[in-house]
C-alpha cells in the first residue's frame, strides 16, 4: 500500500507502463549508468501522519520556547504579538501553494499583496520603492553593497560599516563579497558615527549604520547623509521596522537605501527562519537593485492589474550579467508583513512601538536601580538596552532559565570590550509581572 | 475611472480605525525624545473584517496547486502536505528564539541534524549544511566552496567555471557573483553537454563545472561519467544543480557518480510550499574534500550520550567555512516541513516519489508526441520539453498556448526554458497527480492544438476567463508605479 500523496493504483500503473512501452517502472531508468543504478537508501521505514506528529511533538517539547518562558532576548529576532488573522491568511492555500507570479493573469492575488507590501514598506522607511524581499536583513545589506559598487561605476570599492551593525550581518556581507575586490572597513573597533564619517574618501562607495543599532540605541542621523553624499557615496541604513512606529524614518534623514529584518512584522521566531529581508530605495537606484519588483499596469481591457517588472535585471534574463542570482525569495513572509501592517495599521503600529518603548524603559529603570547593575543610558534607546552585570551573563542566564526566564544576550561573545554586558529586550509581550519577576531574579543573583 | 479587481487596502482606510487591539500600558511612561519622533505614518486604517475580506478575495485571484494542475517544469509543483504546516507551527519550533542556548534547543537541533543526515544519505554526500535560504544561495555556497578549496591548495590560476548553455539562469549569475568567469558549453544533438567542446575547454584555469542532472531538458545525460572525469582530470570540481532531484531519489546518488557538491531545493523535491515566491531552502551536500568549507553554522553531535542520555547537539562553524550566508541557521521552518515529509515517506516512499514522477512525465510525453514536436523524444526523466508551435500555423507561439491553458483551469508549463529549444514548454507533472488529471491535461493540450488550426485567435487573445487579460508589461516598465502612496510632506521638496 503506497502512501497517500502518490495516488496511482496498480491497475493505473500497468496501463501507464504499457502506454509508455515498458514493462516495469525500473525500465524507465536505463539511461542511468548501470554501475550506480538503484542504490540502497538507508532511511527509516515510513510513518503514518499520526506517528510522525507524535514524534515531532516530543521533539518540540524539549525546546525552551516563548510559549513556556518569558523572553527578554532580542539581538536580531524579537518576540512580538502576532494577531490571529495573520496565520489564517497565510494558511489559505491559494497563497502558499502558488508559485512565483510569472503568469500574472492567474497570480493577481500574490501580485497585488506584494504591491501593497512594497507600498507599506516604502512609507514606513520613507523611501520611494521597495522590492519583493530578500532572504533576511543580513543578505539585504549584502545586496546593498552590490548596488553601491554599481552606483560608483566600479571605481569605488570601499565600504564603511558601523561596528554597531549586527555582527552576523557584517559576517554575511563579507561572505557575499569574498570573490570581489571590495574592502570593508570601520567595524574593527568601537568607531562611532563621527569616526566613520572621518573615513569617507574618494574610494568610498557606501557608509552603513544601524538604527536602532545592535545595542538598541537610536543615533541622531541628522546631517550624516549630507556628509556621505559630499564624499560621493551612498548612505545605507539598517533598521528595525518596529522602531519606525515611533521614530523618524531614515528617508527623512536622507538615506539612499534602507534595509533590515522584517521578522518583527508578524513573523514567528521559528528558530531563525524563514524571515524577511526588506530592501527600500530612492527611485534613482531602482534599476540597479536585485530581487523581484511588482509594478502596476493595465490589462487589455483597461483593468488595473499588477505584474513583475524591470525583469531584465534578473538572473533568468541577464544570466552572468545579473547583479544577483536571487530567484526564490521570501514571498510568503512579505505577505505576512503586509497582513500584519494592515491589521495593526497606522494606529496599531504606533501603539506597539510605544508599548515596547515604555516597557523597556521601565525595565531599564528598575534594573539600573539594583546594586551591581548599570544600564547604559548614554543614548536614547527603543526596546533593547545594555546592562553591565555583576557576574557573567552565562551565569546569570543559567539562573534565570531555572525560573522560567530567557535572559538577555551576552554581548561579550561579539564585542571583547563588553564582557559581562547583557543586551536586554522588552516587547509588548512582556507584562509588568514578568518584568518585575526578571528584576527580582536579577537582584537575587547579585546578592 | 480605471476598473480594478479588488481595491487596494489603502483605499479601504477610514481614519481612526484599527484591526488589532493590544493591552493598555501597565508600566509608568518614560520621557520620549521628542525631536526624534516621526510626525507622519502612512499605513492603512482598517478593521479585521476588512482585512480578512480583502486578502480572502485576493486569494481567489490566484491559481495554486490546491486549485488545479500546475505542471511547471523545473519547479516540481507537487502537493504540499498539510501536516507539514502543523509541524512547523508546533510552539516548540515556531516560538523558539534563535539565540536560545544550544541546551535549550535540543529538539530543533536534533531535527536539523537528522535532516542533514537524511539529505546526505539520499544523495550520497558525507556532510550537509542547511544554511542556504534558497537554491540560488545553495549554488552560491557551492561555487564559493570550490573557490576556497583551490585557494586553500595555493592554486590561484583557476578563474573559470564551465556552464552548459541549457543551464538555469541562476547558474551563470552565481558564477559571476563568486568572482569567476562563466564559460558556456554548447549542447550536442541529443541535448547533452557536447563532450568534445567540454574536453577542449578543460585545462588548469577551470575551477569546476556546474551541471543539472537530469539536464534541464529532463534527460539523463548519456555520458555523465565522462563529463565528470574530464573535469576531474584537469583538476576541477563538479557541482550538481539539484533542482531535478525528484528524478534521482532511490535511482542514483550524485555523490556516488562523482559529484563533489550539490544543492537541494527543499521547496521542490521535498514538498515545502512555494509561497508565491518563497521562502525556500537550499541546503548543500559535499564530500569529505569540501566538508571543511561548508557554510555555517552546521549541527554536530557535541556529546555522544549513552544508553540513558540522548546525544547533545550543538551549532558549529566548520573550520575553513566560506562563512555565514544569512543570520542564524537557515530557513528552519522549511527544515521542519522537509523533515516531516521525509519521515512520513520513509525509504520506500522516497523511492516511489521518483519512480512515479518519471512514469507520469513519460506518460504525458507519449500521449502528446503526435500532436506537438518533442525535440528529444526518448525516455525522459521527471519532466520533458515540447515545442509550442505548429509548422502549418503561422504566428502561434508557446506563450499563446500557455495563456489558453489558463482558460481550462490549468497553470501553464514553464515557458521558453531551456533557451536551446524554440518555443519551449517544459512539462513536469510530479508524482502526486493521478492518471485522470494527466488524461485531462492531455485532452486539453490536444484541444488547444485543434483550436490553433481552426481558430488561432482564440489562443492569441487568451486568456478569456482568467481574472485579467494579458497585461501591458511595456507600460509597467516605462511608467514605473511601484508604490501607491504619495510622498510624505518632508519629501515634498525632493
Amino acid at each position: 500500500m503506497m502512501m497517500s500523496y502518490i495516488p496511482h493504483t496498480d491497475a493505473e500503473r500497468q496501463q501507464m507502463l504499457s502506454a509508455v512501452g515498458v514493462t516495469t517502472i525500473e525500465d524507465l531508468f536505463e539511461a542511468v549508468p548501470a554501475s550506480h543504478r538503484f542504490p540502497k537508501l538507508d532511511l527509516p521505514a515510513p510513518l503514518s501522519e499520526m506517528e510522525m506528529m507524535a514524534e515531532l511533538q516530543a521533539m518540540a517539547e524539549a525546546d525552551e520556547h516563548a510559549g513556556d518562558f518569558a523572553v527578554f532576548r532580542g539581538a536580531g529576532a524579537y518576540h512580538h504579538f502576532i494577531p490571529s488573522a495573520v496565520n489564517h491568511i497565510l494558511l489559505r492555500s491559494e497563497f502558499y501553494t502558488a508559485y512565483t507570479p510569472y503568469q500574472p493573469e492567474v497570480s493577481q492575488g500574490t501580485l497585488q499583496a506584494i504591491f501593497e507590501y512594497q507600498s507599506m514598506m516604502s512609507s514606513l522607511t520613507g523611501m520611494d520603492a521597495a522590492n519583493a524581499s530578500h532572504y533576511d536583513g543580513a543578505t539585504s545589506l549584502a545586496e546593498a553593497v552590490t548596488v553601491a559598487i554599481d552606483a560608483g561605476r566600479g571605481k569605488r570599492n570601499k565600504i564603511i560599516l558601523s561596528p554597531a551593525i549586527n555582527p552576523q550581518y557584517r559576517e554575511v556581507v563579507r561572505t557575499y563579497h569574498q570573490g570581489q575586490d571590495t574592502k570593508f572597513v570601520g567595524d574593527g573597533g568601537q568607531a562611532d558615527i563621527a569616526d566613520l564619517v572621518d573615513m569617507l574618501d574618494g574610494d568610498t562607495a557606501m557608509l552603513a549604520v544601524a538604527y536602532p543599532n545592535f545595542f538598541g540605541q537610536i543615533d541622531d542621523l541628522k546631517g550624516l547623509a549630507e556628509k556621505v553624499h559630499t564624499a560621493g557615496a551612498l548612505l545605507v541604513v539598517v533598521v528595525n521596522p518596529m522602531a519606525l512606529g515611533l521614530f523618524k524614518s531614515p528617508g527623512e534623514f536622507g538615506a539612499d537605501i534602507v534595509v533590515g529584518e522584517g521578522q518583527p512584522l508578524g513573523i514567528p521566531l521559528s528558530y531563525g527562519g524563514p524571515y524577511l529581508g526588506f530592501f527600500c530605495t530612492k527611485m534613482k537606484h531602482v534599476r540597479r537593485i536585485a530581487g523581484r519588483i511588482v509594478g502596476e499596469t493595465l490589462d487589455e481591457d483597461g483593468k488595473r492589474a499588477f505584474v513583475m517588472t524591470l525583469r531584465p535585471r534578473e538572473q533568468d534574463i541577464r544570466r552572468e550579467k545579473a547583479s544577483s542570482n536571487i530567484c526564490t525569495n521570501q514571498g510568503l513572509m512579505a505577505l505576512s508583513a503586509c497582513v500584519y501592517l494592515s491589521l495593526m495599521g497606522k494606529n496599531g503600529i504606533k501603539q506597539v512601538a510605544t508599548l515596547n518603548y515604555h516597557k523597556a524603559h521601565y525595565a531599564a529603570d528598575q534594573i539600573n536601580a539594583l546594586a551591581g547593575y548599570t544600564v547604559d543610558r548614554a543614548k536614547p534607546f527603543f526596546n533593547e538596552f545594555m546592562v553591565k552585570c555583576p557576574k557573567s551573563v552565562a551565569e546569570i542566564n543559567d539562573h534565570l532559565i531555572q525560573k522560567g526566564i530567557v535572559g538577555g544576550y551576552d554581548l561579550g561573545q561579539d564585542y571583547p570590550h563588553l564582557q559581562n554586558t547583557m543586551l536586554v529586550a522588552v516587547t509588548e509581550t512582556n507584562n509588568r509581572e514578568e518584568i518585575d519577576a526578571l528584576v527580582a531574579e536579577l537582584k537575587e543573583i547579585a546578592s | 475611472m480605471t476598473q480594478a479587481l479588488e481595491p487596494l487596502i489603502y483605499d479601504m482606510s477610514v481614519a481612526g480605525r484599527t484591526g488589532a487591539l493590544l493591552p493598555a500600558l501597565d508600566v509608568p511612561e518614560s520621557p520620549l525624545p521628542k525631536d526624534l519622533l516621526r510626525t507622519t505614518l502612512d499605513l492603512p486604517e482598517v478593521s479585521e473584517l476588512q482585512v480578512m475580506r480583502h486578502f480572502v478575495r485576493l486569494s481567489h485571484l490566484n491559481h495554486s496547486i490546491d486549485t488545479g494542475f500546475y505542471p511547471l517544469g523545473s519547479c516540481t509543483m507537487k502537493y504540499n502536505p498539510k501536516v507539514n504546516e502543523d509541524a512547523a507551527r508546533l510552539p516548540g519550533f515556531a516560538q523558539l528564539h534563535p539565540r536560545t542556548d544550544d541546551e535549550g534547543a535540543q529538539g530543533a537541533l536534533a531535527l536539523m541534524y537528522q535532516l542533514q543526515t537524511w539529505l546526505g544519505e539520499i544523495s550520497g554526500f558525507q556532510a550537509v549544511s542547511l544554511a542556504p535560504a534558497a537554491g540560488a544561495q545553495g549554488e552560491f555556497a557551492g561555487i564559493l566552496m570550490i573557490r576556497k578549496y583551490h585557494l586553500d591548495r595555493g592554486d590561484t590560476k583557476r578563474t573559470k567555471i564551465l556552464v552548459p548553455n541549457s543551464a538555469h539562469g541562476t547558474n551563470p549569475a552565481t558564477v559571476s557573483m563568486a568572482g569567476f568567469e562563466a564559460v558556456e558549453l554548447p549542447s550536442d544533438q541529443n541535448g547533452d553537454v557536447d563532450l568534445e567542446a567540454l574536453r577542449a575547454a578543460c585545462d588548469d584555469t577551470i575551477a569546476g563545472m556546474m551541471i543539472t542532472v537530469p539536464s534541464t531538458l529532463g534527460l539523463f545525460e548519456g555520458h555523465i561519467l565522462d563529463v565528470i572525469k574530464a573535469v576531474h582530470d584537469c583538476g576541477g570540481l563538479m557541482y550538481m544543480d539539484g533542482a531535478n532531484m525528484n528524478a534521482l531519489m532511490g535511482v542514483v546518488k550524485p555523490g556516488e557518480l562523482g559529484f563533489d557538491v550539490m544543492h537541494y531545493n527543499l521547496h521542490k523535491t521535498f514538498s515545502t510550499p512555494h509561497g508565491g515566491g518563497g521562502p525556500g531552502s537550499g541546503p548543500v551536500g559535499v564530500n569529505d574534500k569540501l566538508k571543511p568549507f561548508l557554510p555555517g553554522p552546521v549541527v554536530e553531535i557535541v556529546d555522544a550520550g549513552n544508553d540513558e542520555e540522548p546525544p547533545l547537539y550543538g551549532l558549529k562553524m566548520p573550520e575553513k567555512s566560506i562563512g555565514r550566508l544569512k543570520a542564524f541557521y537557515g530557513n528552519f521552518g522549511m527544515h521542519v516541513r522537509a523533515y516531516t515529509y521525509i519521515g512520513i515517506h520513509g525509504d520506500t516512499g522516497i523511492k516511489d516519489i521518483t519512480r512515479y514522477a518519471v512514469l507520469n512525465a513519460n506518460y504525458i510525453r507519449v500521449k502528446l508526441r503526435d500532436t506537438y514536436r518533442v525535440p528529444y523524444d526518448r525516455i525522459c526523466a521527471h519532466e520533458f520539453v515540447l515545442e509550442g508551435h505548429f509548422e502549418d500555423v503561422e504566428n502561434v507561439h508557446a506563450l499563446d498556448i500557455s495563456k489558453r491553458l489558463m482558460d481550462y483551469g490549468i497553470h501553464p508549463p514553464t515557458n521558453y526554458f531551456p533557451l536551446i529549444v524554440p518555443e519551449a514548454l517544459m512539462i513536469e507533472p510530479t508524482e502526486t497527480e493521478d492518471k485522470a488529471t494527466l488524461d485531462e491535461f492531455i485532452d486539453v493540450m490536444k484541444k488547444i492544438a485543434a483550436e490553433a488550426h481552426q481558430d488561432a485567435d482564440l489562443l492569441r487573445t487568451a486568456p478569456h476567463t482568467a481574472p485579467v487579460k494579458r497585461l501591458d508589461e511595456v507600460r509597467a516598465a516605462k511608467q514605473l508605479v511601484l508604490c501607491c502612496r504619495p510622498l510624505p510632506e518632508w519629501a515634498a521638496g525632493d
